[in-house]
Protein backbone atom coordinates (compact mmCIF):
# COMPACT_ATOMS: atom_id res chain seq x y z
CA UNK A 1 0.00 0.00 0.00
CA UNK A 2 1.05 3.15 -1.32
CA UNK A 3 -0.27 6.52 1.04
CA UNK A 4 -0.03 9.93 -0.63
CA UNK A 5 -0.73 13.00 1.41
CA UNK A 6 -1.61 16.21 0.03
CA UNK A 7 -0.27 18.72 2.91
CA UNK A 8 -1.98 21.72 0.85
CA UNK A 9 -5.37 21.07 1.66
CA UNK A 10 -4.87 19.45 4.90
CA UNK A 11 -7.02 21.27 7.70
CA UNK A 12 -5.14 19.80 10.94
CA UNK A 13 -8.78 18.10 12.24
CA UNK A 14 -6.20 14.81 13.68
CA UNK A 15 -8.50 12.83 12.35
CA UNK A 16 -5.56 10.46 10.59
CA UNK A 17 -3.41 10.74 13.65
CA UNK A 18 -6.84 8.85 15.56
CA UNK A 19 -7.20 6.90 12.97
CA UNK A 20 -3.85 5.53 12.24
CA UNK A 21 -1.27 6.91 14.51
CA UNK A 22 1.76 4.56 13.47
CA UNK A 23 1.39 6.02 9.69
CA UNK A 24 0.74 9.99 10.60
CA UNK A 25 1.66 12.41 12.84
CA UNK A 26 0.77 16.40 12.80
CA UNK A 27 3.49 19.15 12.66
CA UNK A 28 3.79 20.60 16.46
CA UNK A 29 3.92 24.92 14.34
CA UNK A 30 0.49 24.01 13.20
CA UNK A 31 -1.42 20.95 13.00
CA UNK A 32 -0.72 19.86 9.58
CA UNK A 33 -0.26 16.43 8.79
CA UNK A 34 2.62 14.26 8.39
CA UNK A 35 3.68 10.61 7.08
CA UNK A 36 5.27 8.80 9.09
CA UNK A 37 5.71 6.28 6.86
CA UNK A 38 4.17 5.94 3.30
CA UNK A 39 4.31 2.54 2.54
CA UNK A 40 2.79 1.15 5.94
CA UNK A 41 2.33 -2.97 6.28
CA UNK A 42 -0.82 -5.08 5.86
CA UNK A 43 -1.41 -4.20 9.61
CA UNK A 44 -1.68 -0.61 9.34
CA UNK A 45 -4.26 -0.94 5.88
CA UNK A 46 -7.53 -0.55 7.86
CA UNK A 47 -6.63 2.54 10.00
CA UNK A 48 -4.96 4.25 6.67
CA UNK A 49 -8.54 3.66 4.51
CA UNK A 50 -10.55 4.79 7.07
CA UNK A 51 -7.66 8.18 7.89
CA UNK A 52 -9.01 8.72 3.58
CA UNK A 53 -12.36 8.09 3.84
CA UNK A 54 -12.75 10.49 7.27
CA UNK A 55 -10.54 13.33 6.16
CA UNK A 56 -13.09 16.51 6.05
CA UNK A 57 -10.23 17.48 3.00
CA UNK A 58 -10.02 14.95 1.48
CA UNK A 59 -6.30 15.39 1.52
CA UNK A 60 -5.05 11.46 1.69
CA UNK A 61 -5.14 8.87 -1.26
CA UNK A 62 -4.19 5.46 -1.07
CA UNK A 63 -3.02 3.09 -3.64
CA UNK A 64 -2.65 -0.88 -3.51
CA UNK B 1 -32.15 27.48 -10.07
CA UNK B 2 -35.04 24.80 -10.36
CA UNK B 3 -37.98 26.41 -8.91
CA UNK B 4 -39.88 28.34 -11.18
CA UNK B 5 -41.52 31.81 -10.50
CA UNK B 6 -45.33 29.89 -9.25
CA UNK B 7 -43.51 27.75 -6.62
CA UNK B 8 -43.48 29.55 -3.07
CA UNK B 9 -40.63 29.83 -1.32
CA UNK B 10 -40.42 28.06 1.65
CA UNK B 11 -39.70 29.23 4.37
CA UNK B 12 -36.57 28.31 6.45
CA UNK B 13 -35.01 27.23 8.85
CA UNK B 14 -37.57 24.32 8.87
CA UNK B 15 -39.60 22.93 12.01
CA UNK B 16 -39.84 19.75 12.97
CA UNK B 17 -42.65 17.88 14.14
CA UNK B 18 -40.58 15.94 16.79
CA UNK B 19 -37.79 17.19 19.16
CA UNK B 20 -35.26 14.56 17.96
CA UNK B 21 -36.75 13.62 14.21
CA UNK B 22 -35.61 15.70 11.21
CA UNK B 23 -38.10 18.23 9.70
CA UNK B 24 -39.82 15.89 6.35
CA UNK B 25 -38.36 18.52 4.14
CA UNK B 26 -34.44 16.94 4.49
CA UNK B 27 -35.44 13.59 2.78
CA UNK B 28 -38.45 15.31 0.24
CA UNK B 29 -35.66 18.30 -1.06
CA UNK B 30 -32.96 15.32 -1.64
CA UNK B 31 -35.31 13.14 -4.17
CA UNK B 32 -37.18 16.65 -5.88
CA UNK B 33 -35.26 19.82 -5.44
CA UNK B 34 -31.74 19.00 -4.65
CA UNK B 35 -31.29 23.09 -4.93
CA UNK B 36 -34.01 24.80 -3.69
CA UNK B 37 -35.03 28.46 -2.93
CA UNK B 38 -35.55 29.44 0.94
CA UNK B 39 -36.50 33.03 2.65
CA UNK B 40 -34.67 33.05 5.95
CA UNK B 41 -35.50 35.15 9.11
CA UNK B 42 -33.91 38.32 7.52
CA UNK B 43 -36.58 38.31 4.25
CA UNK B 44 -33.53 37.49 2.01
CA UNK B 45 -33.57 34.34 0.03
CA UNK B 46 -30.87 31.64 -0.27
CA UNK B 47 -30.22 28.38 -2.43
CA UNK B 48 -30.53 25.71 0.00
CA UNK B 49 -28.02 22.75 -0.78
CA UNK B 50 -29.09 18.96 0.92
CA UNK B 51 -27.48 16.19 -1.13
CA UNK B 52 -23.94 14.63 0.57
CA UNK B 53 -22.62 15.65 -2.61
CA UNK B 54 -23.87 18.61 -3.12
CA UNK B 55 -23.17 19.89 0.23
CA UNK B 56 -19.53 18.52 0.47
CA UNK B 57 -18.57 20.00 -2.72
CA UNK B 58 -20.01 23.55 -2.15
CA UNK B 59 -18.16 23.73 1.09
CA UNK B 60 -14.70 22.05 -0.33
CA UNK B 61 -14.87 24.78 -2.95
CA UNK B 62 -11.90 27.46 -1.73
CA UNK B 63 -12.73 30.37 -4.34
CA UNK B 64 -16.55 30.65 -2.09
CA UNK B 65 -16.38 32.88 1.22
CA UNK B 66 -19.44 33.08 3.89
CA UNK B 67 -21.80 35.71 3.27
CA UNK B 68 -20.08 38.58 4.94
CA UNK B 69 -20.39 41.82 2.33
CA UNK B 70 -22.99 43.66 1.76
CA UNK B 71 -24.22 41.73 -1.53
CA UNK B 72 -24.83 38.83 0.23
CA UNK B 73 -27.83 37.56 1.68
CA UNK B 74 -28.61 38.00 5.55
CA UNK B 75 -29.33 34.83 7.97
CA UNK B 76 -30.99 37.00 11.02
CA UNK B 77 -34.21 38.93 11.08
CA UNK B 78 -32.67 42.22 12.38
CA UNK B 79 -30.81 45.03 10.07
CA UNK B 80 -27.35 43.21 10.15
CA UNK B 81 -28.14 39.94 9.51
CA UNK B 82 -26.15 38.34 12.41
CA UNK B 83 -23.66 36.43 13.00
CA UNK B 84 -22.29 36.06 9.54
CA UNK B 85 -22.25 39.88 8.54
CA UNK B 86 -20.97 40.28 12.00
CA UNK B 87 -17.75 42.72 12.74
CA UNK B 88 -15.97 39.43 14.22
CA UNK B 89 -16.78 37.71 10.68
CA UNK B 90 -15.17 40.47 8.73
CA UNK B 91 -12.03 41.04 10.48
CA UNK B 92 -10.94 37.17 10.27
CA UNK B 93 -9.60 36.51 6.51
CA UNK B 94 -11.96 34.73 4.66
CA UNK B 95 -9.96 33.41 1.70
CA UNK B 96 -6.91 32.65 0.44
CA UNK B 97 -3.35 32.65 1.79
CA UNK B 98 -3.87 34.91 4.68
CA UNK B 99 -7.10 32.32 5.62
CA UNK B 100 -4.52 29.71 5.91
CA UNK B 101 -1.77 31.94 7.25
CA UNK B 102 -4.61 32.95 10.06
CA UNK B 103 -5.89 29.29 10.72
CA UNK B 104 -2.48 27.67 11.06
CA UNK B 105 -1.57 29.92 13.60
CA UNK B 106 -4.54 28.48 14.98
CA UNK B 107 -5.05 24.99 14.81
CA UNK B 108 -1.50 23.68 16.41
CA UNK B 109 -3.72 24.20 19.41
CA UNK B 110 -6.01 21.41 18.62
CA UNK B 111 -3.83 18.67 17.44
CA UNK B 112 -4.46 15.23 18.28
CA UNK B 113 -1.30 15.70 20.97
CA UNK B 114 -2.87 18.23 22.45
CA UNK B 115 -6.18 17.11 22.85
CA UNK B 116 -5.02 13.88 24.47
CA UNK B 117 -3.00 16.13 27.33
CA UNK B 118 -6.06 18.03 27.49
CA UNK B 119 -8.11 14.75 28.17
CA UNK B 120 -7.59 13.72 31.92
CA UNK B 121 -8.50 17.68 32.64
CA UNK B 122 -11.66 17.90 31.09
CA UNK B 123 -12.60 14.08 32.80
CA UNK B 124 -12.07 16.38 35.66
CA UNK B 125 -13.97 18.67 35.08
CA UNK B 126 -16.79 16.49 34.05
CA UNK B 127 -16.71 14.53 37.03
CA UNK B 128 -17.01 17.39 38.97
CA UNK B 129 -20.12 18.83 37.29
CA UNK B 130 -21.49 15.59 37.84
CA UNK B 131 -20.96 15.47 41.30
CA UNK B 132 -23.00 18.72 41.65
CA UNK B 133 -25.53 17.37 39.66
CA UNK B 134 -25.89 14.54 41.59
CA UNK B 135 -26.11 16.14 44.63
CA UNK B 136 -28.55 18.56 43.60
CA UNK B 137 -30.82 15.43 43.28
CA UNK B 138 -33.26 13.81 41.02
CA UNK B 139 -34.70 14.99 38.35
CA UNK B 140 -31.98 17.02 37.50
CA UNK B 141 -31.73 18.96 34.08
CA UNK B 142 -28.21 17.24 32.28
CA UNK B 143 -27.60 20.49 29.73
CA UNK B 144 -27.26 22.79 32.84
CA UNK B 145 -25.40 20.88 34.76
CA UNK B 146 -22.95 19.33 32.87
CA UNK B 147 -23.32 19.68 28.83
CA UNK B 148 -23.62 23.84 29.28
CA UNK B 149 -20.74 24.34 31.63
CA UNK B 150 -18.25 22.07 30.30
CA UNK B 151 -17.51 23.94 27.30
CA UNK B 152 -17.40 26.79 28.75
CA UNK B 153 -14.90 25.78 31.46
CA UNK B 154 -12.76 24.25 28.63
CA UNK B 155 -12.48 26.80 26.16
CA UNK B 156 -12.01 29.80 28.95
CA UNK B 157 -9.08 27.60 30.15
CA UNK B 158 -7.75 27.55 26.46
CA UNK B 159 -7.83 31.43 26.29
CA UNK B 160 -6.74 31.75 29.79
CA UNK B 161 -10.20 33.68 30.75
CA UNK B 162 -10.72 33.65 34.39
CA UNK B 163 -12.98 31.60 36.05
CA UNK B 164 -14.93 34.56 37.27
CA UNK B 165 -15.82 35.92 33.80
CA UNK B 166 -17.10 32.50 32.27
CA UNK B 167 -21.18 33.22 32.85
CA UNK B 168 -20.62 36.69 30.82
CA UNK B 169 -19.92 34.60 27.49
CA UNK B 170 -23.23 32.72 27.52
CA UNK B 171 -25.16 35.74 26.87
CA UNK B 172 -22.51 37.52 24.58
CA UNK B 173 -22.67 34.06 22.75
CA UNK B 174 -26.79 33.54 22.39
CA UNK B 175 -26.69 37.29 20.70
CA UNK B 176 -23.72 36.47 18.23
CA UNK B 177 -25.97 33.36 17.30
CA UNK B 178 -29.58 35.62 17.17
CA UNK B 179 -31.52 34.66 14.26
CA UNK B 180 -34.72 35.87 15.58
CA UNK B 181 -34.34 36.37 19.51
CA UNK B 182 -33.01 39.67 19.73
CA UNK B 183 -33.47 42.93 18.67
CA UNK B 184 -30.30 44.97 16.59
CA UNK B 185 -29.99 47.21 19.48
CA UNK B 186 -29.70 44.74 21.86
CA UNK B 187 -26.76 42.52 19.40
CA UNK B 188 -25.33 45.82 19.24
CA UNK B 189 -25.21 46.18 22.83
CA UNK B 190 -23.85 42.72 23.15
CA UNK B 191 -21.22 42.75 20.39
CA UNK B 192 -19.73 46.11 22.16
CA UNK B 193 -19.78 44.67 25.47
CA UNK B 194 -17.90 41.47 24.02
CA UNK B 195 -15.68 43.31 21.97
CA UNK B 196 -14.97 45.88 25.21
CA UNK B 197 -14.43 42.62 27.47
CA UNK B 198 -11.39 41.00 25.05
CA UNK B 199 -10.04 44.33 24.12
CA UNK B 200 -8.88 44.39 27.48
CA UNK B 201 -8.62 40.97 28.40
CA UNK B 202 -6.14 41.16 24.81
CA UNK B 203 -4.45 43.79 26.39
CA UNK B 204 -3.66 42.15 29.74
CA UNK B 205 -2.22 39.14 28.18
CA UNK B 206 0.35 41.42 26.02
CA UNK B 207 1.31 42.83 29.43
CA UNK B 208 1.47 39.25 31.17
CA UNK B 209 1.31 36.89 28.47
CA UNK B 210 0.00 32.87 29.28
CA UNK B 211 0.36 29.89 28.71
CA UNK B 212 -2.56 30.49 26.89
CA UNK B 213 -3.98 29.94 22.87
CA UNK B 214 -4.49 33.87 22.82
CA UNK B 215 -0.85 35.11 24.42
CA UNK B 216 0.42 32.89 21.78
CA UNK B 217 -1.41 34.60 18.74
CA UNK B 218 -0.79 38.14 20.42
CA UNK B 219 3.35 37.10 20.65
CA UNK B 220 3.45 35.12 17.68
CA UNK B 221 4.16 35.20 14.19
CA UNK B 222 2.71 33.49 11.28
CA UNK B 223 4.53 31.47 8.53
CA UNK B 224 4.76 34.95 6.55
CA UNK B 225 6.74 36.35 9.28
CA UNK B 226 3.13 38.79 10.30
CA UNK B 227 1.33 38.96 13.30
CA UNK B 228 -2.47 39.46 14.17
CA UNK B 229 -3.77 43.15 14.10
CA UNK B 230 -5.82 43.72 17.33
CA UNK B 231 -9.21 43.48 15.66
CA UNK B 232 -8.12 40.04 14.24
CA UNK B 233 -7.12 39.00 17.77
CA UNK B 234 -10.32 40.31 19.33
CA UNK B 235 -12.19 38.76 16.27
CA UNK B 236 -10.50 35.39 16.54
CA UNK B 237 -11.06 35.02 20.73
CA UNK B 238 -15.07 35.78 19.78
CA UNK B 239 -15.31 32.98 17.44
CA UNK B 240 -13.60 30.81 19.55
CA UNK B 241 -15.39 31.33 22.93
CA UNK B 242 -18.68 31.68 20.46
CA UNK B 243 -17.95 28.40 18.49
CA UNK B 244 -15.98 26.34 21.07
CA UNK B 245 -18.98 26.75 23.41
CA UNK B 246 -23.04 26.96 21.92
CA UNK B 247 -22.56 24.23 20.08
CA UNK B 248 -20.93 21.46 21.80
CA UNK B 249 -22.89 22.29 24.79
CA UNK B 250 -26.01 21.68 23.02
CA UNK B 251 -24.18 18.41 21.67
CA UNK B 252 -23.64 17.11 24.49
CA UNK B 253 -27.68 17.76 25.62
CA UNK B 254 -28.92 16.20 22.43
CA UNK B 255 -26.31 13.23 22.33
CA UNK B 256 -27.31 11.91 25.35
CA UNK B 257 -30.91 12.44 24.42
CA UNK B 258 -30.58 10.79 21.28
CA UNK B 259 -28.88 7.64 23.42
CA UNK B 260 -31.92 7.40 25.88
CA UNK B 261 -34.52 7.96 23.93
CA UNK B 262 -34.17 4.85 22.71
CA UNK B 263 -32.58 2.99 25.96
CA UNK B 264 -31.28 -0.02 23.88
CA UNK B 265 -28.52 2.19 22.63
CA UNK B 266 -27.56 3.62 26.28
CA UNK B 267 -27.62 -0.57 27.31
CA UNK B 268 -24.89 -1.60 24.33
CA UNK B 269 -22.75 1.54 25.19
CA UNK B 270 -23.15 0.12 29.07
CA UNK B 271 -21.88 -3.65 27.54
CA UNK B 272 -19.26 -2.27 25.69
CA UNK B 273 -18.25 0.95 26.34
CA UNK B 274 -15.04 0.83 23.29
CA UNK B 275 -17.92 2.11 21.24
CA UNK B 276 -17.89 5.80 22.44
CA UNK B 277 -15.52 7.03 20.35
CA UNK B 278 -17.97 5.48 17.18
CA UNK B 279 -21.17 6.42 19.03
CA UNK B 280 -19.78 10.18 19.23
CA UNK B 281 -19.29 10.31 15.10
CA UNK B 282 -22.46 8.83 14.73
CA UNK B 283 -24.62 11.12 17.42
CA UNK B 284 -23.13 14.10 15.09
CA UNK B 285 -23.97 12.12 12.17
CA UNK B 286 -27.46 11.78 13.17
CA UNK B 287 -28.51 14.79 14.84
CA UNK B 288 -31.83 16.17 13.74
CA UNK B 289 -31.61 19.61 14.84
CA UNK B 290 -28.00 21.07 14.22
CA UNK B 291 -28.96 24.33 12.87
CA UNK B 292 -29.41 26.63 9.78
CA UNK B 293 -26.39 24.74 8.51
CA UNK B 294 -23.18 27.02 6.52
CA UNK B 295 -23.71 29.73 4.02
CA UNK B 296 -21.32 30.47 1.36
CA UNK B 297 -21.47 33.38 -1.09
CA UNK B 298 -20.89 32.70 -4.94
CA UNK B 299 -18.40 34.85 -6.18
CA UNK B 300 -19.20 32.76 -10.05
CA UNK B 301 -21.66 30.51 -11.52
CA UNK B 302 -21.67 27.37 -9.85
CA UNK B 303 -22.79 24.12 -11.20
CA UNK B 304 -24.70 22.22 -7.84
CA UNK B 305 -25.61 18.17 -9.33
CA UNK B 306 -26.62 19.52 -12.35
CA UNK B 307 -28.26 23.21 -11.64
CA UNK B 308 -26.49 25.81 -12.10
CA UNK B 309 -26.36 28.72 -9.40
CA UNK B 310 -25.66 32.09 -10.61
CA UNK B 311 -22.66 34.10 -9.01
CA UNK B 312 -23.94 36.63 -6.54
CA UNK B 313 -26.51 34.04 -5.51
CA UNK B 314 -25.98 32.61 -0.88
CA UNK B 315 -26.18 29.10 -0.52
CA UNK B 316 -26.70 27.50 2.85
CA UNK B 317 -25.64 24.25 2.92
CA UNK B 318 -27.48 21.86 5.44
CA UNK B 319 -25.06 19.71 6.75
CA UNK B 320 -27.82 18.15 8.72
CA UNK B 321 -29.71 17.12 5.80
CA UNK B 322 -26.63 15.72 3.61
CA UNK B 323 -26.32 13.71 7.04
CA UNK B 324 -29.49 12.03 6.29
CA UNK B 325 -28.46 11.21 2.68
CA UNK B 326 -29.20 7.76 1.63
CA UNK B 327 -26.90 7.74 -1.20
CA UNK B 328 -23.95 8.53 1.29
CA UNK B 329 -24.62 6.43 4.22
CA UNK B 330 -25.95 2.59 4.02
CA UNK B 331 -29.49 2.81 6.28
CA UNK B 332 -29.20 6.40 7.01
CA UNK B 333 -31.76 7.11 8.94
CA UNK B 334 -30.68 4.52 11.40
CA UNK B 335 -28.64 5.23 14.19
CA UNK B 336 -25.35 3.39 14.49
CA UNK B 337 -23.16 3.28 17.12
CA UNK B 338 -20.37 1.15 15.22
CA UNK B 339 -20.62 3.11 12.72
CA UNK B 340 -16.92 3.10 10.35
CA UNK B 341 -15.92 4.81 8.68
CA UNK B 342 -18.17 7.78 9.27
CA UNK B 343 -17.59 10.43 7.05
CA UNK B 344 -20.17 13.05 8.01
CA UNK B 345 -20.20 16.76 7.65
CA UNK B 346 -21.41 17.79 10.96
CA UNK B 347 -17.94 19.76 11.06
CA UNK B 348 -18.10 21.23 7.80
CA UNK B 349 -15.48 19.97 4.90
CA UNK B 350 -12.37 21.68 3.22
CA UNK B 351 -10.59 24.32 3.89
CA UNK B 352 -13.81 25.86 6.46
CA UNK B 353 -14.01 23.48 8.71
CA UNK B 354 -14.08 23.51 12.00
CA UNK B 355 -10.78 23.77 13.39
CA UNK B 356 -12.26 23.16 16.81
CA UNK B 357 -13.71 19.56 15.70
CA UNK B 358 -10.95 17.53 17.83
CA UNK B 359 -11.71 19.69 20.75
CA UNK B 360 -15.64 18.79 20.03
CA UNK B 361 -14.73 15.33 19.42
CA UNK B 362 -13.13 15.12 22.76
CA UNK B 363 -15.41 16.97 25.05
CA UNK B 364 -18.23 14.37 23.94
CA UNK B 365 -16.11 11.56 24.04
CA UNK B 366 -15.45 12.28 27.71
CA UNK B 367 -18.66 13.27 28.79
CA UNK B 368 -19.77 10.34 27.42
CA UNK B 369 -17.52 7.86 29.08
CA UNK B 370 -17.87 9.71 32.49
CA UNK B 371 -21.62 9.43 32.42
CA UNK B 372 -21.31 5.94 31.57
CA UNK B 373 -18.91 5.33 34.46
CA UNK B 374 -20.76 7.28 37.03
CA UNK B 375 -24.30 7.09 36.00
CA UNK B 376 -25.26 3.64 34.22
CA UNK B 377 -28.54 3.76 35.30
CA UNK B 378 -29.07 7.06 33.24
CA UNK B 379 -32.78 7.60 32.35
CA UNK B 380 -34.79 10.40 30.64
CA UNK B 381 -36.80 11.97 33.11
CA UNK B 382 -39.80 13.34 31.04
CA UNK B 383 -41.07 11.40 27.71
CA UNK B 384 -38.77 12.12 24.73
CA UNK B 385 -41.15 13.56 22.58
CA UNK B 386 -41.69 16.31 25.22
CA UNK B 387 -38.66 17.40 25.05
CA UNK B 388 -38.60 21.16 23.60
CA UNK B 389 -36.31 22.18 20.72
CA UNK B 390 -33.98 25.75 21.12
CA UNK B 391 -35.52 27.99 18.78
CA UNK B 392 -34.42 31.73 17.18
CA UNK B 393 -30.67 30.52 17.37
CA UNK B 394 -28.31 29.39 14.15
CA UNK B 395 -27.28 26.47 16.08
CA UNK B 396 -30.09 23.81 17.54
CA UNK B 397 -30.28 22.37 20.91
CA UNK B 398 -33.05 21.52 23.49
CA UNK B 399 -33.68 23.77 25.80
CA UNK B 400 -33.34 21.64 28.52
CA UNK B 401 -32.92 17.42 29.22
CA UNK B 402 -34.38 16.21 32.21
CA UNK B 403 -32.93 12.84 33.67
CA UNK B 404 -33.15 10.14 36.41
CA UNK B 405 -30.44 7.93 37.88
Amino acid sequence: MKVLLDQDSCVASGQCVMAAPDVFDQRDEDGIAVLLDDTPGADAADGVRQAAAICPALAIAVQD
Amino acid sequence: MVQDGATPVASYPFVSREPLEPPAEWAQLRRTCPVSRVTLPSGDEMALVTRYDDVRRVLSDPRFPRPTGEDSARVAATESGGLFRSAMAQAIPQVGEAHLRWRRMITKWFTAKRMAALRPGIEAMADQLVDGMVAAGAPADLKAHLGFPLPVWVICDMLGVPESDRDRFSYWSDSMLNLTRSTQAEMDAAQDEFVEYLRGHVAAKRAAPGDDLLSDLITGTDSDGGTLSEPTLVATGQGLLVAGHETTANMIAKMVAMLLSDRSRWERLLADPSLVRTTVEEALRFDADPGIGMPRHLTEDLDVGGTTVPGGTTVMCSMGAANRDDEAFADAGEMDLGRSPNPHLAFGAGPHSCLGQALARTELQVVLAVLLRRLPALRLAVDPARLQRVEGLAVGGLRELPVRW
